[in-house]
């Protein structure tokens, strides 16, 4: 549905993306996910057709972002960053606003306006105007116009950016339900959010990708080694640590911060300890209190991403 | 032209909506309605000094004494309003960022362009008709020449046609409506004084800056005559520089 092709944009002397590739299923949802100034917002402004790219391609549904503007603008539903709205508007002129250009029939106008807004759970403010709502609801009305016309693909910039915790998971939810009948590409910076919605990651930074798979996938590849956290009642021994220290496949035991009895063996990433460490801690008379392998974070693997990019980079210059 | 009908209903909403047009409106109307009664009041004066002499009798002119000059002073009031009548327009887009949604629209370029100017003449042309009042106020009391009245709202309508074609214009170059309003006023303050400059060039230059001149092109229209040159003239004026708006518009499509 989405074919980026080596999309390069540079701002006067200045570099926003280079060489940015991907492809974006029909159906699929995908995270793009990088630090800010990382080139997120470039890559979906140009998709969008409301910029060229200096170099590459990308095209919607087969066609082409510059070629064929105005047909891949029909196909497009777009949240950009920050959320412009015309705030002198109320929520409902503004909607008819965008029904009408967006070519919706005059006579299913009100039809598809109220479907939004129920969609969007914008009822209690639609007759008011936007300037005077507070940033969820606006939040919520951007996505309401990205949806009228209901278009086959939404590109979705920051969607929960600066919004409070009930209404980050309401919007999510949204997202969610829209799955399916939709292709939507959406950025954010937030991590678990993007594992928690998206089937699929492309991690961008310094505009360039650097990685794009699953959730699942990059948390497997990037996992080096498995760490398994326990937990006793009273405190470890120097002892017990150093018997664990010995058992085949350990790389290291460290000692938690956060409590006395609780320490963090690593052990390597092909063959899981946890029944033979769980063993000599038994047959050893300790209590043992929790036993748990952790997986990486996304927050993991986007710092290792990027921290490897860097090393990288040092490394060839 | 797709989606020009939803472009310019949108375009009247946000005008109507800003208290600009309301201060505009109110300030043009005060001043319109001061001069209107200066003229008036001056006629008056003139016409009791030629209720006793009969030789100033011949002079008494309503078209000359009141509604030429009054013509010609909405003008210059004009030149000082439409500039703020136009900043918004793609400046506010612009610093708002929801020109990010109008150019992500299935919208075309010419549409935006023709829905704008669209809405500021007819915000222009409200205003106007809001003055009329004052000339059936006089039609009560007086006999004004009604062909004088339409052709001298004829040309006022599409002076301000070019006025606001012109603040279009400098209103797609910037983000900020200070400079879109300097601008427009600066270029609209060029194109009046251009006329002036018989003393220091040439006599053809002269003739050329004279057919460039905004003013010069008024003159006719508010005695009553129609004269084709003119009509061609604000009407070119306003298309070169609707034109140089769509350019400037496009122009973010490939800029890079």
């Amino acid at each position: 549905m989405i074919h980026a092709e080596g999309l390069t944009k540079y701002y006067g002397s200045l570099t926003g993306i280079e060489g940015v590739t991907f492809h974006v299923g029909q159906g699929e949802v995908v995270g793009f996910l990088g630090p800010n100034g990382a080139g997120k917002s470039t890559t979906m402004r140009i998709l969008t057709c409301y910029m060229p790219p200096s170099f590459g391609s990308a095209t919607i549904d087969g066609l082409d972002c510059f070629e064929q503007s105005l047909q891949v603008r029909s196909r497009i539903g777009y949240l950009p960053e920050n959320v412009p709205l015309y705030t002198d508007l109320s929520v409902r002129r503004f909607l008819k606003f965008v029904a009408s250009a967006k070519g919706v029939d005059a006579r299913k106008l009100k039809g598809e306006i109220d479907r939004v807004v129920a969609v969007c759970g914008l009822d209690k403010v639609a007759g008011r105007i936007i300037g005077h709502l507070s940033k969820g609801y606006r939040q919520r009305v951007g996505l309401a116009q990205a949806l009228v016309n209901n278009p086959p693909v939404l590109v979705l910039d920051e969607p929960t950016i600066g919004l409070d915790p009930t209404q980050i998971i309401e919007i999510r939810k949204l997202i969610k339900d829209l799955r399916g009948e939709h292709t939507i590409l959406l950025s954010s910076h937030i991590l678990p959010e993007v594992a928690q919605i998206c089937q699929r990651v492309i991690i961008i930074n310094g505009g360039r990708i650097i990685a794009t798979d699953t959730p699942a996938n990059l948390t497997h590849q990037l996992q080096k080694s498995a760490l398994v956290s326990v937990a006793l009642a009273g405190e470890a021994s120097p002892a017990l640590m150093g018997a664990l220290h010995d058992l085949p496949g350990v790389v290291s035991v460290k000692r938690a911060n956060d409590h006395q009895g609780r320490f963090i063996v690593e052990t390597d990433h092909t063959s899981d300890l946890r029944p033979q460490i769980a063993k000599m801690i038994v047959e050893r008379g300790e209590s043992l209190l929790e036993l748990k392998l952790m997986g990486l974070s996304l927050e993991d693997i986007f710092m290792q991403l990027v921290t490897e990019e860097k090393v990288q980079e040092e490394n060839s210059s | 032209m797709k989606g020009f009908v939803s472009l310019y209903r949108k375009e009247l909403h946000c005008l109507f909506a800003s208290p600009i047009f309301y201060v505009v409106a109110f300030t043009f109307l005060i001043i319109a309605g001061y001069f209107f009664y200066s003229n008036v009041a001056y006629y008056n004066i003139v016409s009791f000094q030629a209720s006793q002499n009969p030789f100033a009798l011949k002079q008494l002119n309503l078209t000359e004494m009141v509604l030429r000059p009054y013509f010609l002073n909405l003008s210059v009031v004009l030149l000082f309003l439409a500039p703020i009548l136009t900043m918004r327009l793609y400046a506010e887009e612009k610093k708002t960022g929801t020109i990010e949604l109008l150019f992500t629209y299935p919208l075309s370029d010419q549409a935006s362009v023709a829905a704008k100017f669209s809405a500021v003449v007819s915000a222009y042309v409200v205003i106007l008709a809001a003055t009329l009042p004052g000339i059936i106020f006089l039609h009560v009391l007086s006999e004004p020449n009604w062909k004088v009245v339409l052709s001298g709202y004829l040309g006022l309508f599409l002076m301000g046609n070019a006025f606001l074609a012109l603040g279009l214009f400098t209103s797609s170059l910037t983000q900020n409506q200070i400079i879109a309003a300097v601008l427009s006023f600066g270029l609209l303050l060029m194109f009046w004084v251009i006329g002036w400059t018989r003393s220091f060039v040439g006599e053809e230059f002269y003739r050329f800056f004279q057919y460039l001149s905004l003013p010069s092109h008024l003159d006719s229209f508010t005695k009553g005559v129609l004269d084709s040159r003119d009509i061609v003239y604000y009407l070119l004026f306003v298309l070169f520089f609707l034109f140089l708006t769509l350019r400037q518009v496009e122009s973010h499509r490939w800029r890079g």
